[in-house]
C-alpha cells in the first residue's frame, strides 16, 4: 500500500492536504478504522462489561476481552490477563510505583533510572524514593546520547530494588539495548525492571515475553489509538503478589463490612467501569499496524528520518542530536543557530508543518545537553517525502526571516 | 485559515524591530548594586529571564536582564527595560496592563492611548495571533511585577 493511500486512511490528514504533521511522538493521528471501531462499540455493544446477566452486557464483556487478547498478541505476551488496561504510560508507571514500590522499597534501597527518561518515567520514581527514604540514582549518557552501560553496570547492586528505563527515548530517538540492560540487572541484583514503552509500542516489534523485563508500560494514543487508554504488561507472579492500585468496583471478589477480598487478574488492577470502547479502538489500531507490519513501520520511519537528516544537515547552522540513524527510531531532534526552537516552530506552523519545540517533557536530559529546548520532528506511518520537503523549506524560511544567508 | 494568511501573520510577528532587539538586546547583563533580582522561567519552553532592578524610592532608576530565550521573550525584555526606566511602580503597573491587553488581543495596538503609552513596544502586537507565544512576551513583564511587588511588601 502506498503512503499516499495511507494518508487517506486518516480523516484529519485527508481533510487537510496542506498539513504536515510531524509530531507523532507527542500523539499520533487516528485512522478511520479506529474511529469506526469506537463508534461501532457504542452503536452495537454498549453496556457495562462484567456486570449484567443479559446478552448485551455479555457482548460488551466479550469485546473488551477480545481487545485485550488482540493487544497481548500484538505486544508478545502469551498470558493476556497479564495486560492491565490503564489510562496510558503515566498511569501504568504510577501503578507500579504505588502498588509495588510502596510495599517493597525500604529505607536505604536504591532506585536507578537513566538520564534519557521523560518525566513520566522519572518523577514517579524520584517521588517514591523521597517517600521511602531510598536513594534515587541517575545513569548518565555517553556523548553519542546512549545509556552509559559501564556506569549502568556499576550502579546496580544488591541494594537496587527498581531499575526503570525507556525502550526508546522520546527526545533523541535512542533505542536502548533492553535485553542487555535486563541481563546486567539480573546478574547483579534482584531488582524489578520497568520498561517505558511509550515510544516503542508504536514503532518497533515488541515481544514482552522475550525482552525479559518485569513490567512494560505503553500508551494507546501514540500508536494510532484513542487518548485515555494504554496498558501495563507484567509478569503474572509479580502482578498476583501486588496490592491493588485503586479500590472500588470490578476489582473486588467479596466485600464484607470490615474487609474485602480481591478479584483475579486482570480485574484486580482495573477498578471501576473499564474504558471498553477505547480498548476496542486501540485493538483496531494494533490490527491496522499489524496490517502494515511493524518491520515495515520502522523501516519507513527510519527512511524518512534519514532523508530529513540528510537534507537538514546540509544547511548552515543546523545541529542534530542523538545517536546515528541506525540506532534511532523516527525522531529527529535539532536546533538552528540563532533561531530559538520556539520561533522555528512558529514559522514552520506558518508553512503548515507541525513540530514540537521545547524540552520534550525531559528536563533532566535537556539540562545535560545544556539546551533549554530543541525542535523535534517525528515520523510515522502516514508521513511521506512531501512532509520532509515542507520541513526543509520551512527551516529555510526561518533562516530567511532571521536574516541568514540562504544556502 | 489558509497558509498564506498565516504567513502574513508570521511576517507581522517577526518585524525587523523585534529581530533587532533579539540580536542586539539593550540593557542586557548584570546590574551592580541591584535592589532586587527576580528569575522567572517559562516551563513550556525552558526560557529563563533574570531581571535586576535598582529602585530609588518607588521609581525604577535602572534595570537590566539576563538569561536566554526565544526572540519574542528577549525582544520583549529588551524593549521593556527601555520603556520603564525612570518610571514609578504605579506607572509600570498601568503599562503592564496595557501591554498585556495588547498581546492578548483585548485592545487594538492602533488605539491612540496604546500608541502613546507603549510606543515601539506595539511591534509585539502580532503576538496576539499566536496564543502559544503570549507567555513568551509576558515573561519579563511578570518578572518585573514580581520584583516590584516583593519590594513594596
Amino acid at each position: 500500500m502506498s503512503v499516499r493511500r495511507r494518508k487517506d486512511d486518516f480523516p484529519l490528514l485527508a481533510a487537510n492536504p496542506d498539513l504536515h504533521y510531524l509530531d507523532s511522538a507527542a500523539t499520533s493521528q487516528k485512522p478511520r478504522v479506529v474511529l469506526d471501531a469506537i463508534l461501532d462499540f457504542y452503536e452495537t455493544s454498549n453496556a457495562n462489561p462484567h456486570r449484567g446477566a443479559y446478552a448485551l452486557s455479555v457482548l460488551a464483556t466479550e469485546r473488551y476481552q477480545a481487545a485485550r487478547e488482540t493487544l497481548a498478541k500484538f505486544l508478545g505476551v502469551a498470558d493476556a490477563d497479564c495486560l492491565i488496561f490503564t489510562r496510558g504510560t503515566t498511569e501504568s508507571i504510577n501503578l507500579v510505583a504505588s502498588a509495588w514500590g510502596r510495599e517493597n522499597v525500604q529505607h536505604g534501597d536504591e532506585i536507578v533510572v537513566t538520564a534519557l527518561e521523560h518525566h513520566a518515567n522519572f518523577v514517579p520514581w524520584q517521588q517514591l524514593a523521597i517517600e521511602r527514604g531510598a536513594k534515587f540514582r541517575i545513569c548518565e549518557l555517553t556523548k553519542a546520547g546512549r545509556v552509559d552501560l559501564d556506569q549502568f553496570r556499576s550502579m546496580i547492586s544488591s541494594r537496587t530494588r527498581i531499575v526503570a528505563f525507556s525502550h526508546v527515548s522520546n527526545a533523541l530517538g535512542t533505542v536502548n539495548p533492553v535485553r542487555e540492560m535486563v541481563s546486567i540487572v539480573n546478574e547483579r541484583s534482584r531488582a524489578l525492571t520497568v520498561c517505558d514503552g511509550a515510544q516503542s509500542a508504536p514503532h518497533l516489534r515488541v515481544n514482552f515475553d522475550e525482552l525479559g523485563i518485569d513490567f512494560y508500560a505503553f500508551s494507546g494514543h501514540k500508536m494510532l489509538g484513542p487518548m485515555g487508554i494504554g496498558g501495563l504488561l507484567g509478569k503474572r507472579a509479580i502482578l498476583e503478589a501486588m496490592r491493588p492500585y485503586q479500590t472500588g468496583g470490578d476489582m473486588i471478589e467479596f466485600v464484607y463490612d470490615d474487609t474485602t477480598t480481591w478479584n483475579e487478574l486482570p480485574h484486580k488492577l482495573e477498578a471501576g467501569t473499564p474504558n471498553a470502547a477505547n480498548a476496542v479502538g486501540l485493538a483496531a489500531a494494533a490490527e491496522y499496524l499489524d496490517g502494515i507490519g511493524m518491520d515495515e513501520v520502522l523501516r519507513h520511519e527510519r527512511e524518512l528520518m534519514q532523508s530529513a537528516q540528510f537534507l537538514l544537515s546540509r544547511l548552515d547552522g543546523i545541529r542534530i542530536y542523538g545517536p546515528p540513524a541506525p540506532e534511532r527510531s523516527g525522531v529527529l531532534s535539532f536546533t538552528l543557530d540563532d533561531v530559538h526552537p520556539h520561533d522555528l516552530a512558529t514559522i514552520l506552523d506558518g508553512e503548515g508543518v507541525c513540530i514540537r519545540a521545547g524540552h520534550h517533557c525531559a528536563q533532566p536530559l535537556m539540562r545535560r545537553l545544556d539546551l533549554p529546548a530543541t525542535a523535534r520532528a517525528s515520523f510515522y506511518v502516514y508521513n511521506d517525502e512531501s512532509d520532509i520537503d515542507a520541513l526543509v523549506s520551512g527551516v529555510l524560511k526561518a533562516k530567511e526571516v532571521f536574516g541568514h544567508a540562504a544556502v | 485559515m489558509t497558509t498564506s494568511d498565516r504567513s502574513a501573520e508570521i511576517a507581522a510577528l517577526y518585524q525587523e524591530l523585534i529581530l533587532d532587539h533579539y540580536r542586539r538586546p539593550r540593557n542586557k547583563g548584570e546590574l551592580e548594586g541591584a535592589t532586587t533580582s527576580v528569575t522567572m522561567k517559562n516551563p513550556l519552553c525552558g526560557d529563563e529571564i533574570a531581571l535586576h532592578v535598582l529602585l530609588d524610592g518607588d521609581k525604577v532608576s535602572d534595570l537590566k536582564f539576563s538569561g536566554r530565550g526565544c526572540s519574542i521573550s528577549q525582544a520583549s525584555a529588551s524593549m521593556m527595560t527601555q520603556l520603564v526606566k525612570g518610571k514609578s511602580a504605579a506607572e509600570i503597573k498601568e503599562l503592564r496592563e496595557t501591554f498585556r491587553d495588547m498581546v492578548m488581543g483585548a485592545t487594538d495596538a492602533n488605539d491612540q492611548s496604546v500608541e502613546k503609552s507603549l510606543g515601539s513596544l506595539r511591534a509585539l502586537s502580532g503576538v496576539s495571533r499566536f496564543p502559544a507565544r503570549v507567555k513568551c512576551a509576558l515573561l519579563a513583564w511578570n518578572a518585573l511585577e514580581t520584583a516590584l511587588a516583593g519590594n513594596s511588601g
